[in-house]
């Protein structure tokens, strides 16, 4: 099926382009919209939309697309889970937590647990090196992480 | 000279600090009330007084980068705030951000006026979630008092604030790459010139400044800008203010601390930090971010020119932490944020994780770049297995010096410079490496 946007973000679409003197700076604005409504990945059926209502190329939706790390070109799992290991984290134990996650779910960095629940990836500084070790969950952050803070999450995620 | 002030941080960590009542009763909103008084020029001006250089790494004259606008024409300003910290080892812009958004919105009220620029755009990296929620609310609370929009503070004069998102780059916090991404394309740094202050956001007149240089702008209106450079143990060097300083790594009070600028590293690791992990020595100190060179602790600077004389011979963790003091002792400042490392660091390893950072970050539009910093992860890794060689070790040199100055952007010399550096000092800890074969590695990176 072709992907569209409901009512509400349609709305949400409207208002983001209200920002820019043109549409093609909307294009990554709405790209996370899209990601959002399209369980968190972006398809080529998005990127086709997105170059369409945009007035783009396809192929420049798509050359954005692939430049940034944070769309996924692949539906992730129902949760992502993001851990930190540049220096600052390093320094702190990170190399310990990613192991511990690793351990924890049986997968290794950059996949997805088999029921799909949780996609675990690393990430590079996130900005929080003064809490580290530090990762992102979602749209959330969890700093000064432990393996006991870290399962309290992680749990948390796979009853979800 | 150890000085704390609380300018940006009075609020940090108060329930609801970051309200817009609470911004007022501490004092906020009356910088812009002044600044609107004057003439922009006259704003310009001021700012130039408060010799307030740039927080964002490359320590350029916030004033003196305003007044390079053109006068106000048919066609739009922008003035563009770029809140991408992502430099490994930074982590201060956050907290103004999720702790402190009135200050950047009234710095950026002030921007606007002073450079003919009607619209600003904040350029959030995407991880930040909770700083563009409040950011957005701060907007919100602001155009509700009249304080945004059409006739800010009853003035006649339009100014509007968007808050952009990025979504997971490092190279967009180099600043053409920052407007390339807000045009809606790949974050690809731009070839300078021309600069953006003549073509830059939709090719028109932009300044690109950090996000702690413009919220510290209404400081400046309520102080008055010589006041406020004179708080500075720099002020004779034209490196005026306060600033946030942050440290992270081996200490046992990472943070971020509001100071007057000239702070040494020995205070920000010994008195704010509260010292080494577990009182062990320390083995090195980068001082502003990743991409400056790291230090041993024991090291002598020597500053070449008179207006340096009195730092001549000092300890490197002695030095106020200036843009000058720091460049001209063959260092940079960069952030202010010092990673700290004690002797239970390995420095191969730590040199194995930033060049990963740095292969994986390239864009990859200049050859020296996309192929050196590949090819400098390799060398690195192949040491860390143990199957390096002292021809390669040397060759790990001659790709970085490559890379250094033959790039579009800086992104280049941000990796090379650590890759310089981490050899330079622990030649010795590379060697053995190569000498004794993986079983060198006793150390690993965290305690
Ligand atoms: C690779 C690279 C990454 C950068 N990242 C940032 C950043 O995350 N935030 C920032 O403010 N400046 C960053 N800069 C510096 C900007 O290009 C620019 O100098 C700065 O935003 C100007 O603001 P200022 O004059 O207020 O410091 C980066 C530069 C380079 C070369
Ligand atoms: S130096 Fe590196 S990051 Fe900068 S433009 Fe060239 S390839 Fe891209
Ligand atoms: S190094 Fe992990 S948040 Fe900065």
């Amino acid at each position: 099926m072709a992907f569209a946007l409901s009512d509400e973000r349609i709305k949400e679409f409207a208002e983001i382009l209200s920002r820019y003197p043109n549409k093609m700076a909307a294009c990554i604005p709405v790209l996370h919209l899209c990601q959002e409504a399209n369980d968190n990945w972006v398809s080529d059926e998005v990127t086709e939309y997105v170059a369409e209502k945009l007035e783009l190329s396809a192929a420049h939706v798509k050359g954005v697309a692939t430049f940034y790390s944070l769309f996924n070109r692949e539906k992730p799992g129902k949760h992502q889970v993001w851990v930190c290991r540049t220096l600052s984290c390093a320094l702190r134990g990170s190399e310990g937590i990613i192991s511990h996650c690793e351990k924890r779910l049986g997968i290794k960095m950059g996949d997805t647990t088999p029921d799909g629940k949780i996609t675990l990836r690393t990430a590079e500084c996130l900005a929080a090196c003064g809490t580290a070790p530090a990762m992102q969950v979602n749209k959330e952050y969890h700093e000064n992480l432990t393996p006991e803070s870290v399962d309290a999450v992680l749990d948390k995620l796979l009853a979800d | 000279m150890l000085k704390r002030t609380d300018y940006l941080t009075k609020n940090y960590g108060k329930p609801d600090g970051w309200t817009l009542a609470a911004y007022e009763a501490g004092g906020g909103y009356r910088g812009v009330r002044k600044a609107l008084m004057m003439s922009p020029g006259a704003v310009v001006e001021e700012t130039k007084k408060a010799h307030i250089r740039g927080r964002g790494g490359a320590g350029f004259d916030c004033g003196m980068k305003w007044s390079f606008m053109p006068k106000p024409s048919d066609k739009p300003h922008y003035l563009v705030v770029n809140a991408d910290e992502g430099e490994p080892g930074t982590f201060k812009d956050r907290t103004i951000m999720e702790q402190n958004p009135h200050a950047l919105i009234e710095g950026c009220i002030i921007g606007c006026y002073a450079m003919g620029a009607h619209t600003c755009y904040i350029y959030v990296r995407d991880e930040l979630h909770l700083s563009k929620e409040r950011l957005w609310a701060a907007i919100e609370e602001a155009k509700a008092k009249g304080y945004l929009g059409q006739r800010p503070f009853g003035k006649t004069y339009e100014v509007n604030i968007f808050v952009h998102t990025g979504a997971g780059a490092y190279i967009c916090g180099e600043e053409t790459a920052l407007l390339n991404s807000l045009e809606g394309k790949r974050g690809q740094p731009r070839l300078k010139p021309p600069f953006p202050a003549q073509s830059g956001a939709f090719g028109m007149p932009t300044t690109v400044n950090n996000v702690e240089t413009l919220a510290i702008v209404p400081t400046v209106f309520q102080l008055g800008g010589d006041a406020f450079s004179k708080l500075s143990a720099l002020h004779h060097l034209n490196d005026g203010g306060t600033r946030l300083f942050g440290v992270s790594g081996h200490v046992k009070k990472p943070g971020v601390y509001e100071c007057a600028v000239g702070l040494t590293l020995r205070e920000l690791i010994f008195d704010l930090g509260g010292g080494v992990l577990d009182d062990r020595p320390l083995l090195g100190v980068v001082p502003g971010g990743s991409s400056c060179p790291v230090h041993l602790p024991d090291e002598i600077v020597n500053i070449p020119g008179e207006r340096f004389e009195a730092y001549n011979g000092k300890c490197i963790l002695d030095i106020p932490l200036g843009v000058d003091t720091f460049r001209g002792a063959g260092s940079m400042l960069g952030t202010c944020c010092a990673i700290v490392m004690s002797d239970a660091v390995d420095p191969v390893l730590a040199l194995q994780n930033l060049m990963h950072f740095y292969r994986d970050e390239s864009c990859g539009q200049c050859t020296p770049c996309r192929e050196g910093c590949g090819w400098l992860e390799r060398v690195v890794n192949k040491i860390v297995a143990g199957e390096g060689t002292m021809a390669e070790l040397d060759q790990f040199h001659e790709i970085a010096t490559n890379i250094t100055g033959s790039t579009i952007c800086a992104f280049g010399d941000g990796a090379a410079q650590p890759a310089l550096a981490f050899i330079r000092r622990y030649r010795k800890n590379f060697e053995d490496y190569i000498n004794n074969g993986a079983a060198t590695q006793t150390r690993s990176l965290s305690l």
